[in-house]
């Protein structure tokens, strides 16, 4: 009884430990391949902040798959990760990453909110992501497709660039939660706009083809929903640097982070 | 749907004489299968096997090709009966159809409902928990199961069922008008669909939002379908026939092909000029957009160009097994959607890879061949094969009814 209890005791302090741990383990290889990110648009406006005021601030605007619940979420959730990629990728630039996100939202609630987002944070990059609510409420395609371009306008009009992110690849819920209209929507939309479109939904499956993750698994464990949102947060990373014509590899200090 | 140059008819009798309709269309089975195993496979999503569907080389899918094919059939079936029997007995068959594809419809949800409900106690992931969302209808099974029965509540990819009803439902008026003002009734279905597209007419689905396949668009492939089945295909056959429109079906076809084509590579995507793509862009599916008809046209044209209905290859063994399934289009339809459902399970409960995927979609497959031999078998047993025609007055049969 003893022992047992001594075992349980270890084991109970060794998960303590690995909970505290303050960063997120990183993933070995949830690296996105080149065609898998966006070769479309130009993030104009990041470039020149960076360049001429050392400084970028990003507002992501999206809705319950933008964040993590648990302990400490919003540390792990990927706008946060994306502030710790892009201060690693672009060492002396001023990095600030706000996340205005909020469960529940559809694409039309988010599109209303969207000026007072501009007015407050006057972002040189807006990321939006958007679809999941709008297929969960069965909103109608043609519907989402005019919210959604008319809070792209308005982004593009107060003089942000602008990254539009799909929904999460969500293998068990396929079945029930039909998203395909969504995405090919913002896939038109994105098109139309020149605008990058992170796709999201393509890179999640390709980690599971990869083994990445086991995006199946019933779990209640934080680990690997964190270690998703960091390699997000990283992908996202790579395209505004993409995108914005960034030469990372001048720009930052330790030659090994470029791998990331 | 040249497929008409098989009912001998006479110019100066345009509704076709019973007489003729007794030889069966083995093109109609042929497609007909394949659209269903297509349907299939575009039902088990990101697979390998995709690739093979048509979907990812034109506007238009598998859908198309069934209710095309199903108002065919229905027109050459339902339409000898009300010929023979008149309007109410041929109404009557045409409804009896329409409530054996509900019952399957709501057998197919309630094995949804299982499947999900299981998905709800079992599935947990803090990295899911908006999506988990999709599930909050299992808190009011009521309202959810009588919406299902309102045919409002649909699940994923259980859309095509509730079409086919409602184009069923409306068809005894509509095959009325077929046989006796066949262009007329073209007309007016082709007014529909510009009605539909003007005023955006579609049914109401539950919690909100409107039917994925809208049956005032959709009902024009189904009504042209009919059309052609009694006698249009005749009228067009010098149309058909002809080099120019072979040449225009296929020169839309590649560049459908090419314009897919960017869809799937990215980098392909600045060759498509902004002013076509202003135009082109959306194509409506919920609609039935024209470009997705014209697609499904030249496919056609260019089908029944290559496939004459006298080829030889339609007696092949090879392809048995398609035309098989073609004609008993309900039972592999409705096992299709199982398979899915059931294909995905698996792939999630085993965490299974691509290759699992693509071994479970030739699974799958076989099992539709392997139902509908044994379906066959059951038939012949009974003196009943879709081939012969042992009971001439039971229009159910041929076709699988519809």
């Amino acid at each position: 009884m003893t022992f047992i209890l001594a075992v349980l005791t270890t084991i109970a302090l060794i998960n303590g430990a690995v909970a505290a741990e303050p960063d997120v383990e990183p993933a070995p290889s949830c690296a996105v391949p080149e065609w898998l990110m966006s070769a479309e648009g130009e993030l104009t406006h990041v470039a020149a902040a960076v360049k001429d005021q050392h400084r970028l601030d990003v507002s992501v605007v999206g809705s319950g798959s933008s964040a993590l619940s648990g302990p400490d979420g919003a540390r792990f959730a990927y706008p946060a990760r994306l502030e710790e990629a892009l201060k690693r990728l672009l060492p002396g630039t001023d990095i600030k990453v706000t996340a205005h996100v909020h469960a529940h939202r559809t694409t039309a609630d988010m599109a209303a909110a969207l000026p007072a987002v501009l007015a407050e944070d006057k972002p040189s990059l807006v990321i939006w992501q958007a679809g999941t609510v709008d297929a969960l409420q069965g909103v109608e395609p043609e519907e989402f497709r005019e919210k959604l371009e008319s809070g792209v306008e308005g982004i593009l009009a107060a003089g942000s660039d602008l990254i539009l992110m799909n929904m999460q690849y969500s293998p068990r819920t396929e079945s029930m939660l039909g998203v395909a209209p969504y995405a090919d929507v913002m896939h038109w939309v994105a098109q139309q706009r020149s605008v990058p479109l992170f796709d999201r939904l393509a890179i999640m499956r390709h980690w599971t083809d990869e083994g990445t993750f086991d995006l199946y698994a019933a779990t209640k464990d934080y680990a690997m929903a964190r270690r998703v949102h960091d390699c997000i947060g990283r992908a996202l990373a790579a395209q505004i640097i993409n995108s914005a014509h960034l030469d990372a590899e001048k720009m930052q200090t330790k030659p090994d982070v470029s791998k990331e | 749907m040249n497929v008409a140059s098989s009912i001998a008819m006479t110019v100066s009798a345009p509704v076709a004489p019973a007489a003729v309709a007794g030889e069966r269309d083995l093109r109609l089975d042929l497609f007909r299968g394949i659209a269903l195993w297509l349907i299939f496979l575009d039902h088990i999503p990101e697979n390998i096997l995709n690739w093979f569907t048509i979907r990812n080389y034109g506007f238009s899918d598998a859908t198309e090709i069934f209710i095309f094919i199903s108002g065919y059939t229905g027109a050459f079936v339902y339409g000898r009966a009300m010929r023979e029997r008149g309007f109410v007995v041929s109404s009557a068959r045409i409804l009896r159809r329409a409530w054996q594809i509900y019952v399957a419809h709501i057998f197919l949800f309630t094995i949804f409902m299982a499947e999900i409900a299981y998905v709800a106690a079992t599935f947990d992931n803090p990295l899911y928990a908006e999506e988990m969302n999709i599930l909050d209808f299992l808190k009011q099974p009521d309202i959810t199961i009588f919406q299902a029965l309102l045919l409002k509540f649909k699940p994923v990819n259980m859309d095509v069922l509730p079409l086919y009803i409602v184009l069923l439902l409306l068809f005894p008026p509509m095959l009325y008008l077929l046989l006796r003002a066949p262009t007329f009734a073209l007309a007016g279905s082709v007014l529909v669909y510009v009605l539909a597209w003007s005023f955006d007419w579609n049914l109401p689905a539950y919690p909100n939002g409107v039917w994925f396949f809208n049956p005032f668009a959709w009902q024009l492939l189904f009504v042209f379908g009919a059309w052609c089945a009694l006698g249009g295909a005749q009228r067009l056959s010098a149309l058909l026939r002809s080099r120019i429109v072979l040449g225009l079906a296929i020169a839309y076809l590649v560049f459908a092909f090419f314009i897919t084509l960017t869809w799937h590579v990215e980098s392909l995507e600045r060759f498509v000029p902004g002013w076509l793509a202003d135009r082109m862009y959306p194509i409506d599916k919920t609609n039935l957009d024209v470009m997705r008809f014209a697609h499904f046209l030249a496919l056609a044209v260019v089908t029944i160009y290559f496939v004459p209905k006298h080829w030889p290859g339609l007696k092949s063994p090879i392809l048995q097994p398609a035309i098989r399934c073609g004609q008993y289009s309900l039972e592999i339809f409705c096992l299709g959607v199982f398979l899915a459902f059931a294909g995905q399970f698996i792939v999630a409960e085993t965490s299974g890879g691509p290759l699992l995927q693509a071994g479970i979609s030739a699974l799958g497959i076989l099992i539709m061949i392997a139902t509908a031999t044994m379906i066959s078998w059951y038939k012949s047993m009974e003196g009943r094969s879709p081939g012969s025609r042992v009971k001439p007055h039971d229009a159910d049969l041929a076709g699988g009814g519809a």
